[in-house]
């Protein structure tokens, strides 16, 4: 039996002054232009964490707004603010970047995290305080050190400094003297999306309602590498998260593939669970500090705040067939292969309709596709467009080609099977996998049958091949009931019928 | 004729909208020598 999505998390981190110090965009800048006026302009045009949570796609990444909702709030979001929303959601919360340096520093093992005395003293009781965080992180968290001991790190050790509302307030040292790979930077960047994927983590065991000794796997499916100069991608994140998140009985491993590795993990997870290797597996990830800001210079130029101030996270739960939840079906999986070419039609095809042919269905017959679910307030003032709509309109552009959609029908197509995309610029964040969470709920309420998750990935940004890639999953309701009918007679109603047999004939001799 | 005759090509595809091998092909039929094709990822 197919395995199913226990639950889902999804995790936001408001992270301000990472924008300006640790966003490539940003870093970039001060490198080749350090008296820009971009880079005056940064700090005036950052989001305070209030508007941050009252941002409808935020609040819709969270689970306190149903992509449906989020559609019908007019364009552009920027400028619209959800009254009275709330930092907490039902799949997960909008931390702020305060609470979350403490969250750092408990997901570093090799005390390179340093925070200053007087900041920890003003914000520790508000990290503790927050009902997800576990007595067991609190405790990992150090004595402040003095501000002074900061500075140096930061000025003469080559330190990445840790700030908040434009102040110093703690630093990541280098790891290693000369490997870069253990570079302050490197490790600040590690650190950043490990703490945010425990987080995702902590979320997903509660809303999938397990303990966390029930996890027995992890796959982490961010676009980080952790190693030395001996093996610079060696791994292993989905084991170091599980350690801080409690996860006592699971190892685990990283899967990689840009933006499509979320895809490929889940798909990974399904085939672990449905195998009978893992009883239990865990997806998760974290977020990605180069990536906040990206598009900071358009933002600006077009008089909006910088909208990439926050690091994404999400974590899946895949668990054996419980006869309720939701399944990743593995026997309609698309994959664009090596042979698949890159016309649009043959990427479609690979991804959309080689899987439903097999299954013999049509591309409508799929309720919602999922693929990828950029927020188009962030892509469109940045020239990149609705790349969700985008994506929507090949699939139906496709469908009418192969005769399954009436030309006229294709604008009502990408409402009715799509999705308005909601989900931070974080690569692998919106790749397919922010709409599972609610796919699952929408199939439990019987709104849509089933779901299409696609996952894409540039290769070519890592100049190995020239490749593109992309796998795509479907997920439809629990088919449990209907699979142990159609197999008839259980071995267990068999061995209960011999029994009685054996029973009753015992009873006539005994009778005789 | 076609439209492109002795016209050379720079191409930048999108990885979510056409891939520059496939306007490649497009432009190659059209008559253009294609100088430098890339597909780029904007998310």
């Amino acid at each position: 039996m197919n395995s199913v999505i226990k639950g889902a998390s999804y995790v936001l981190v408001h992270t301000p002054d990472m924008v300006l110090y640790n966003g490539t965009t940003q870093t970039t800048e001060r490198i080749v232009n350090p008296d820009s006026e971009y880079l005056k302009e940064v700090p005036n045009n950052l989001r305070s964490f209030k508007e941050a949570v009252e941002y409808w796609p935020n609040q819709t990444y969270i689970g306190n707004v149903h992509p449906d909702e989020l559609a019908q709030v007019e364009f552009p979001w920027y400028d619209k603010n959800k009254e009275g929303a709330d930092r907490f959601g039902r799949y997960g919360e909008i931390m702020p970047q305060e609470e979350f340096l403490f969250l750092v520093q408990a997901s570093d093992m090799f005390e390179v995290v340093r925070l200053d005395k007087e900041f920890v003293a003003k914000y520790k009781d508000a990290f503790a305080a927050n009902p997800i965080i576990s007595e067991d992180i609190v405790e990992k968290v150090h004595e402040g050190v003095e501000l002074g001991e900061i500075e140096h790190f930061v000025n003469e050790e080559h330190a990445e400094g840790l700030y908040h509302d434009g102040k110093l307030v703690g630093c990541v040292k280098r790891a290693h003297d000369i490997d870069v790979n253990l570079s302050a930077h490197v490790m600040h960047e590690n650190l950043m999306s490990k703490a945010s994927s425990v987080l995702a983590l902590l979320y997903a065991v509660r809303n999938a309602g397990i303990d966390k000794a029930d996890v027995e796997y992890v796959i982490d499916c961010a676009e980080e590498a952790c190693g030395d100069m001996n093996q610079r991608g060696g791994g292993n994140f989905a084991k170091a998260a599980a350690e801080v998140a409690g996860l006592v009985s699971a190892t685990g491993s990283d899967a990689r593939g840009f933006c499509a590795a979320p895809a490929h993990a889940l798909i990974e997870a399904a085939a672990l669970v449905k195998s009978g290797a893992y009883k239990t597996v865990v997806v998760t990830s974290g977020g990605c500090t180069a990536k906040l800001g990206m598009n900071g210079k358009d933002h600006i130029k077009k008089g909006l705040p910088i909208l990439e101030d926050c690091l994404g996270g999400f974590a899946v739960v895949i668990s054996e067939n419980d006869g309720v939840n939701p399944e990743i079906d593995l026997n309609m999986l698309g994959r664009h292969s090596v042979g698949t070419g890159s016309a649009p039609q043959a990427v479609i095809g690979s991804l959309v309709t080689d899987s439903l042919d097999k299954a013999g269905m049509k591309i409508p017959d799929i309720d919602k596709y999922s693929p990828e679910m950029q927020n188009p307030d962030i892509t469109k003032p940045a020239g990149a467009g609705d790349v969700p709509l985008a994506n929507y309109k090949m699939i139906a552009a496709l469908a009418v080609k192969r005769g399954e959609l009436d030309k006229k029908e294709l604008a009502a197509f990408t409402k009715e099977h799509g999705l308005t995309g909601w989900a931070p610029t974080q690569g692998h964040i919106p790749s397919g996998v922010p709409y599972i969470g609610f796919a699952r709920e929408d199939i439990l309420d019987g709104k849509i049958r089933n779901a299409m998750i696609i996952g894409k990935g540039s290769l070519f940004l890592g100049r190995m091949t020239n490749l593109f890639d992309g796998v795509s999953f479907v997920i439809h309701g629990n088919t449990a009931e209907e699979e142990s009918a159609a197999a008839g007679v259980s071995e267990e109603e068999v061995k209960g019928l011999i029994a009685k047999a054996m029973k009753d004939f015992a009873a006539t001799l005994m009778a005789e | 004729m076609a439209i492109l005759d002795g016209k050379k090509a720079i191409i930048i595809g999108d990885r979510d909208g056409i891939p520059g091998p496939a306007i490649a092909e497009c432009v190659k039929t059209a008559g253009a020598e294609v100088v430098f094709s890339s597909t780029e990822c904007f998310v």
